[in-house]
């Protein structure tokens, strides 16, 4: 992707406040189609919040959110239209417990997009298959575990075929030997050219995945470089003192 | 050898250590003492009754009863048995009980919907309203209905009259009535033809989505099968329009439909106060669907509709249902204290029965037995549910 | 190399999102039809408040001889009530003796407040109780001391509505615990018979049980003893509450974790060990919250009583109506009693409340 590929998501001087509390100070990001990007920084520095304003489960103040083409607003039609191309991945999966894996992931593809059922379900084996456990189809998400859950969550997105990828912290609920699974399921998206915002602290991820890495701290975008310089070369102290603190074991 | 003894059961020698022997002593001791007390209650009785000589047995219930009831759903007179009049009050239990538990579904669900509802001010008229109903006892609410109705509303001559037809005074409702006319059975034959093809339409939508993606449009269509449907049979049966209104007629209102003061104030009592419950269990179960749920089915792009219908209702239902039945079964205990305004139900019916013929303990066992079998049944449905809708675990 | 950046300043977020117009539009007009139901539901307390203000202060009575005029005026009938308030409290309780009541329960309540305050979980609350009960009994029934006697055919009002339900609740607890844990025992005969008793009471209702305290139970006696009315009643509150109490206690049970009694049976517990060291202590603590609506329920049913005829708080308010010089008046004094019963309710439903906040707090 180079500078004329068109952009899939800007946001301009977007302010969000939880009551009193100043969340969001004047972000300015802008992601081109295919990008990926990793948002980091401390907890409680606004970057779940952020990419939650991207398909409004939070709502911003101030400021423009514009994805795809369309912009955010109360309108509902607007809301709807855009959560239909962009995924989310949560950090608890939020999986429908009263569902088998198979009916979690035809759900939307018949609801809102009105695909006949059978071809939902030829859509959703080839994506449980691309996250390696199509042989889980059939069971409730209480007999898998937290990474099979996780893996079952993001094939539930894809079942979509959205442009755009949100992660909010995939792998902070997981067990470490899970981990892994996951991430593997997220690079080969990468690979295919998925457009993608992790909200994660894997720093190998970050670095091997990224085109983009953008940091985070008490509300506002501190800095933003291409991983190898973010990495070997912070600009800022915040940066620096986050990355000593993240990668010292 | 060796085998043969490890495979060996570890004997078991009649000692008191051994739990097994101690657990059989328990429970024969515990079966005995029930068992006596039992036998010496018995022994009393049947002494005490001889004594008074207080007949014993159920013949009486073929026996005229002599006593009138104010109000039936079927044929009932003071010549009639008092197992007839057990029947017409068994039906008005069922009747108030029925009519009660639908009301107060609604009446409960919409205020439990309320105190979770982003406005403030409807908030906190909900919680209010379920703080002042669950904390007063449900008899003196009905006093207070039955006392409201039949002591502060005019009588029947200047009775309001807040519809055309429509008159409340204390001597209850009353409200106009359709003439009497054949088609009305068949109209209401007609309501449930449409039900049922309204539910055959579902799953035949259902179908139709599963094979070629469409959502076929369920409201419009249904609600014409359920009201379309008895209104074709009430024009095919020439459209009667004939209406008959209450009149008044020297102190009371002849014609029309009415509903007594008894009823009115322990319907009226029992909703209210069953809806305070619901409305609390209708919040917790709503409130059990963790947000990720809601935040999840929006993110894949659902309507609020379909989120609230596919994915938070059933599992707000799961936790809703056990004690949501819990209060249909104490609507259902709780319409006995129809006794205490005089509201003809089956206790109200039994207690004028045990005071005529002394009969005390067939009496108090037609009414445990007539509720026991309504909790055993509802406990039935409700294990079945529960079994149908648990989470598979690992 | 490092270009450092200050932070960038926390901002006051626009106005019309905080402040009073901004709370109003968050919470009362966020939507159209947000709006309209904010609008309904002014209209709907326009219609009631000025209604109720009018009924309660502009034209109730506080002097007048008979109904009529409180009638004429359409206001609460204030005088009536505070001529029968001691009737309504006390019953038939002797009129110059009501002082007896009044402190038997005042001393009765304080020690149940105390009770509730968990600093006053000592050895001597035991010793409080020890002396307080027979004082309590002293004062209702007399004989002693220089009091008249007093029997409880003549007690009533308020101290009978506390004293059954307290009682009731007291006597049924223990009784609930054996109920319950013979329904999780692993003998047949016993689990069957607990079973078999809480779902027979659970399944019909109060007012049945009442009867058959009233009507019935003197047929279970032998020939010439009799019961006192009061006691057989009071019986019947216990063995109805203890039905519902050990369904809470069993919820209890079931939510101590399983190695907690692994952990007792490899310490070499035997089962009364185990059951009264380790489990109860555990489960009680986890059900006092739905123990306490329990009893609000149990308080409520008191006034079930009316029906078998005993002068509760219920009862003596329908007695103050009997009177001829005040007819009419059952509106004003069901909405006193209700007021009585509704702050002694929602006292216990608050205490409860806190109680679960509480534990909440300290288990997590």
């Amino acid at each position: 992707m180079n500078s004329s590929t068109p952009y899939i998501v800007e946001i301009r001087n977007v302010n969000k406040w939880y009551g009193e509390f100043h969340v969001l100070k004047n972000i300015n990001m802008q992601v081109r189609k295919g990008e990926r990007i990793v948002v980091c920084g401390p907890s409680g520095s606004g970057k779940s919040t952020l990419i939650r304003c991207i398909n409004r489960l939070e709502e911003h103040q101030a400021g423009d959110i514009v994805v795809d083409g369309i912009r955010l607003t109360s309108d509902l039609k607007g809301v709807e239209a855009i959560r239909r191309e962009v995924g989310m991945v949560f950090q608890h999966f939020n999986l429908f417990p009263h569902l088998t894996v198979m009916e979690n992931l035809t759900l939307a593809p018949l609801w809102v997009r009105g695909i006949p059922k059978k071809q939902a379900e030829e859509t959703a084996m080839h994506f449980l298959e691309r996250v390696r456990i199509p042989e889980q189809a059939q069971k409730y998400p209480g007999q898998l575990s937290g990474g099979q859950q996780q893996r079952v969550a993001i094939a539930r997105s894809l079942c979509m075929n959205p442009k755009i990828m949100l992660f909010d912290e995939p792998t902070s609920a997981l067990d470490p030997e899970m981990i892994k699974e996951v991430l593997d399921v997220m690079v080969s998206l990468a690979e295919e050219g998925m457009t993608m915002l992790c909200v994660t602290h894997e720093m190998g991820f970050a670095r091997t995945v990224a085109n983009r890495v953008v940091f985070m701290d008490k509300g506002e975008i501190v800095e933003e470089n291409e991983p190898e310089a973010f990495f070997h070369n912070p600009r800022s102290g915040r940066t620096k003192l986050f990355l000593s603190q993240i990668l010292k074991h | 050898m060796a085998v043969e003894t490890m495979a060996r059961e570890p004997s078991r020698s009649l000692s008191w250590n051994d739990p097994w022997v101690r657990g059989i002593v328990y429970q024969v001791v515990v079966a005995g003492a029930v068992a006596a007390l039992g036998w010496y209650l018995v022994n009393n009785t049947l002494d005490n009754l001889q004594r008074a000589k207080i007949a014993s047995g159920f013949s009486f219930l073929d026996r005229e009863s002599g006593f009138a009831i104010g109000e039936s759903l079927i044929e009932y007179s003071p010549a009639s048995s008092y197992g007839r009049a057990f029947a017409v009050g068994l039906l008005n239990t069922l009747r108030v009980a029925v009519i009660g538990i639908v009301l107060s579904t609604v009446l409960g669900t919409a205020i439990g919907i309320a105190r979770l509802s982003s406005n403030w001010l409807i908030a906190k008229l909900s919680s209010l309203y379920v703080e002042v109903i669950r904390n007063v006892p449900l008899l003196l609410q009905l006093f207070f209905w039955y006392a409201l109705i039949t002591e502060n509303m005019p009588g029947p001559r200047q009775a309001a009259n807040p519809l055309p037809g429509v008159y409340i005074s204390n001597r209850g409702f009353k409200f106009p009535l359709m003439a009497e006319h054949w088609i009305w059975d068949w109209c209401w034959v007609a309501v449930g033809v449409g039900t049922i093809s309204a539910l055959w339409l579902f799953s035949w939508a259902r179908e139709r989505q599963n094979q070629t993606g469409k959502a076929f449009p369920l409201l419009w269509p249904s609600l014409g099968l359920i009201l379309g449907l008895p209104l074709l049979a009430w024009l095919f049966g020439g459209a009667p329009t004939k209406v008959v209104v209450p009149e008044l007629r020297g102190f009371n209102f002849q014609g029309g439909g009415s509903l007594t003061p008894e009823f009115a104030a322990l319907l009226i009592g029992l909703t209210m106060y069953t809806a305070g419950f619901i409305a609390e269990i209708v919040r917790a179960g709503i409130l059990a669907v963790p947000k990720g749920q809601w935040e999840a089915a929006g993110a894949l792009g659902l309507k609020r509709g379909p989120v609230l219908r596919l994915i938070v209702l059933p599992q707000a239902l799961r936790v809703i249902v056990p004690p949501m039945t819990s209060q249909y079964l104490n609507i259902t205990k709780n319409s006995s204290l129809a006794v205490a305004i005089g509201y003809p139900d089956v206790v109200s019916i039994a207690n004028t029965t045990m005071n005529q013929t002394g009969q005390a303990i067939e009496g108090i066992a037609l009414i445990m037995a007539v509720y026991l079998t309504i909790s055993l049944l509802i406990s039935a449905f409700m294990n079945w549910y529960n079994k149908r809708v648990a989470l598979v675990e690992r | 190399m490092t270009a450092e950046t200050a932070p960038l300043p926390d901002l006051k977020p626009p106005s019309s999102t905080i402040g009073p117009i901004g709370w109003l539009r968050r919470n009362l007009f966020n939507s159209i039809p947000n709006t309209i139901l904010t609008l309904l539901a002014l209209w709907f307390l326009w219609q009631i408040v000025p209604a109720l203000y009018d009924w309660l202060f502009v034209r109730s009575t506080v002097e007048a001889a008979d109904s009529r005029v409180c009638r004429d005026a359409g206001g609460l009938c204030i005088a009536f009530l505070m001529e029968k308030h001691r009737l309504i409290l006390f019953g038939l309780y002797p009129f110059e003796q009501h002082w007896r009541p009044l402190a038997a329960m005042c001393l009765f309540l304080a020690l149940i407040l105390a009770t509730c305050n968990r600093r006053f979980w000592k050895p001597w609350l035991w010793l409080c109780w020890a002396m307080g009960l027979p004082a309590v009994g002293v004062l209702m029934w007399g004989g002693v001391l220089g009091l008249r006697y007093v029997g409880t055919e003549q007690w009533g009002g308020l101290p009978l509505t506390v004293f059954l339900a307290a009682f009731g609740m007291v006597f049924a607890f223990p009784l609930s615990i054996l109920l319950a844990l013979g329904r999780r025992s692993k003998m047949p005969a016993i689990q069957a018979l607990c079973i078999g008793y809480i779902e027979l009471i659970r399944g019909v209702p109060l007012i049945s049980v009442l009867f058959m305290a009233s009507v019935m139970f003197p047929l279970f006696l032998p020939t010439g003893v009799s019961i006192d009315k009061l006691l057989r009643t009071q019986v019947a509150f216990i063995l109805f509450a203890a039905a519902y109490l050990a369904e809470v206690v069993r919820g209890g049970l079931q939510a101590i974790p399983r190695g907690q009694y692994e952990a007792a049976d490899s310490l070499g517990l035997g089962y009364w060990q185990k059951t009264g060291l380790i489990v109860l202590p555990q489960a009680l603590k986890l059900v006092i919250p739905p123990l306490v609506n329990v009893f609000i329920g149990i308080f409520k049913d008191t006034s079930l009583v009316v029906i078998i005829g005993l002068f509760d708080l219920m009862n003596a308010a329908k007695q103050a109506l009997i009177d001829p010089n005040w007819r009419g008046l059952a509106v004003d004094v069901y909405v006193a009693v209700s007021v009585v019963y509704f702050v002694f309710c929602y006292g216990m439903s608050k205490y409860s409340q806190a109680l679960e906040a509480d534990f909440n707090k300290s288990h997590r």
